[in-house]
């Protein structure tokens, strides 16, 4: 089965672009410690919304150097009333590589002073700009990525366990039990979704460290979308029970949970894997949405959502565009997560033609 | 007659999902550790006698069920409280509601009668450069944060000029005669309605050509086209009529997940509807308010899922028959 998969995946030509890609940007934020020129909470306020850096490799003469960079210096605009960035030309910055820089702790454990890319120490690189308090928007990109590209599977592994097992109980007993338990998810889907998420992120008590918040955004987000699923499993349940292996399981005696667990929820295999693909980007696009509302991660963690929560002002965006990078980058991502969803969809499920 | 019956049998079944659905909001909202009278409290406008009212109404200081009791009580006589401004809740939402209705239905009308075209334009190019294209373009589609194409399109908006930044109306709006205020509504809803409906057409037009697809693989319209019938009557007589129904029971689907759309793009609007009003609620810990437009939502969602469940009783007789 996971060998189709894998054929499919390659002879797909956007399916296989897309898990290139995916690729790339989980590599990236593997190591985004290493390849971000600054650390998550470096800021520089006299550097607030500078624009992206400019990188010369052809020099004032006309030749070919080594690759450099001009710091901004601040202006005020009296014309316009607004302040200006401008090139300081007076001292060139080259850029280095595999240099020391900021000190960090690589995965969080190993002391480390090289970065991919960066300057010297008092040039500044900031390839995508910066935000209002002067940090780096390409470092931030790749911190905030750990969070908004693992939490929709962090959701999910929560997500699936209740759903299944709710589903599982609910069509296994059948009567009363199956009537009760589904009328109560049927009311937890007739909450509109997103309504139902910003409550639950609104009573989150503030005064939580970022991992505490980061965990209960994950239970908030799983806990939207288990009814539906237990719904879809409950279904293929009642389908299978009667079927003479569990009645041969039956027969020797396993227990109810037993057979649940060990006979019948595996058959679900299938469509859970699809339905897990299909929904990552739903809860990325969730997370984002919550955080770009302020009520999801907070400031000073940053996520993909957040950093956009900058752009809700238009004039912030008609002068810094840079600030709408995160956008891109959660488009790319679900994109690439409903190209792959599909293809395994096709592979698994040969039935269903939404390609 | 007995469609009749089997409505009104769907219609009492929705009794009990509201009451569920309203003890679990309940309960959610008092989990939460806040005062739900603290903004009330601090507002210097709200008299003494409100605020000794509200404590009355909730029942603060008695057992959470007795609570609920009491809130469903004056729920069901239409007294939803004041909310943190001092202003009655149910005025609030009778002014928000129509404007989310008008938002949802004016987008699910334009995905209807463009997607499903597109649909099952689509599936009879199966697999042409036309199907391809399609299914690229609902991809990017699908992939857009509704959130993020409202920005863009606000930017857009004030770049050009072309279009007012946010809200609903002008100021002038009632000084206008009916046809400018025709046209000045549309003028406000032409953005918000750009974003919802790229965003639902995308997963609309998908649906309509796999029901296609599944319906013309099935044995009676091998069995119609052996018969030697033409290919028109074939798709559009016997096809797409089976094809359409699975669609209406999305319907309310669609409803729901246009609600939980318009939320942020209402936000990013200004646009004065129920989304934008109960984030504002949760922004403030209003709880009336909050409490309110969930129940409000959860109707509407429940209805929405009640006509679409009609329709298809009135479409699709082996469902009467049952």
């Amino acid at each position: 089965m996971w060998k189709d998969v894998l054929k499919q995946l390659i002879k797909d030509k956007f399916a296989f672009a897309a898990l290139i890609l995916l690729g790339i940007i989980y590599f990236m934020l593997l190591f985004a410690d290493f390849i971000a020129p600054y650390t998550k909470d470096f800021s520089d306020r006299s550097m607030a919304y500078v624009p992206p850096s400019k990188i010369f490799v052809i020099d004032e003469n006309g030749k070919f150097s080594a690759p450099y960079t001009y710091n901004y210096k601040r202006e005020f605009d009296p014309v316009n009333l607004r302040i200006r960035y401008s090139l300081d030309r007076s001292q060139k910055h080259y850029i280095k590589f595999f240099a020391q820089g900021q000190p960090y702790k690589f995965w969080g454990v190993i002391p480390m002073k090289r970065h991919l890319i960066t300057t010297d120490r008092n040039g500044r690189l900031f390839l995508l700009g910066t935000d209002i308090n002067g940090r780096d928007v390409f470092s931030r990109l790749l911190f905030g990525g750990r969070i908004s590209m693992t939490i929709g599977f962090l959701a999910l592994f929560v997500l699936f366990p209740i759903g299944l097992l709710y589903g599982g109980i609910a069509g296994y007993f059948g009567g009363k039990t199956d009537m009760l338990m589904m009328r109560f998810a049927e009311a937890i889907m007739c909450i509109p979704s997103f309504y139902l998420l910003i409550i639950l992120a609104s009573i989150l008590p503030s005064g939580m460290t970022s991992i505490q918040r980061f965990m209960l955004i994950v239970i908030i987000l799983a806990l939207i979308g288990w009814a539906g699923f237990a719904r879809v499993v409950r279904g293929m349940v009642l389908s299978v029970k009667n079927q003479e292996y569990v009645q041969a399981a039956r027969s020797i005696g396993a227990s109810r949970l037993g057979i649940i667990v060990k006979h019948i929820l595996p058959q679900t295999t299938s469509y859970v894997i699809v339905a897990m693909t299909l929904s990552v980007p739903g809860y990325i696009l969730s997370e984002s949405g919550l955080s770009f509302l302020g009520l999801g991660i907070q400031q000073p963690d940053a996520s993909w959502g957040n950093m956009l929560k900058e752009a809700q002002e238009y004039t912030n965006i008609l002068y810094r565009p840079w600030l709408l990078t995160p956008g891109f980058l959660i488009f790319v991502a679900v994109l690439s997560f409903n190209l792959i969803g599909d293809t395994i969809r096709d592979v698994l499920d040969p039935k269903s033609k939404v390609r | 007659m007995q469609i009749l019956l089997y409505i009104l049998k769907r219609i009492l079944q929705t009794i009990p999902l509201l009451i569920i659905v309203s003890i679990v909001s309940f309960f959610i909202i008092r989990l939460s550790p806040v005062d739900p009278l603290a903004e009330l409290r601090l507002n210097p406008s709200v008299s003494k006698e409100t605020l000794q009212r509200e404590t009355e109404r909730h029942g603060l200081d008695k057992p959470i069920i007795v609570q609920y009791g009491k809130w469903a009580k004056s729920f069901i006589k239409g007294d939803l409280g004041v909310t943190s401004n001092g202003e009655l809740v149910s005025a609030k939402l009778k002014e928000r509601i129509p404007n989310t209705l008008l938002l949802t239905v004016i987008v699910i009308f334009l995905t209807w009668v463009v997607g499903v075209p597109l649909g099952v334009a689509a599936a009879l190019n199966w697999k042409t450069p036309f199907d391809r294209m399609m299914t690229v373009l609902t991809s990017i589609g699908m992939a857009i944060p509704s959130f993020f194409f409202a920005v863009l399109l606000l930017i857009f908006a004030v770049k050009t000029g072309w279009f007012p930044v946010g809200g609903l109306t002008c100021t002038n709006f009632n000084e206008m005669s009916l046809g400018g205020k025709i046209l000045d509504l549309a003028h406000h809803l032409f953005l918000p309605v750009l974003v919802l409906f790229t965003i639902s057409l995308a997963g609309l037009q998908r649906q309509m050509r796999a029901n296609l697809l599944d319906v013309l693989d099935s044995d009676y319209v091998k069995f119609a086209r052996a018969k030697g019938l033409s290919e028109f009557k074939v798709i559009y007589k016997h096809a797409l009529r089976n094809a359409i129904n699975p669609m209406i029971t999305l319907l309310g689907f669609e409803f729901a997940g246009l609600l939980s759309g318009a939320a942020l793009t209402e936000y990013v609007f200004q646009y004065p509807g129920l989304g934008r009003l109960i984030l504002e609620a949760v922004l403030k810990s209003d709880i009336n308010l909050v409490m309110a437009s969930l129940m409000m939502g959860a109707i509407m969602l429940v209805l929405g899922n009640l006509i679409a469940d009609i329709l298809l009783i009135i479409t699709d007789p082996r469902i009467r028959d049952k």
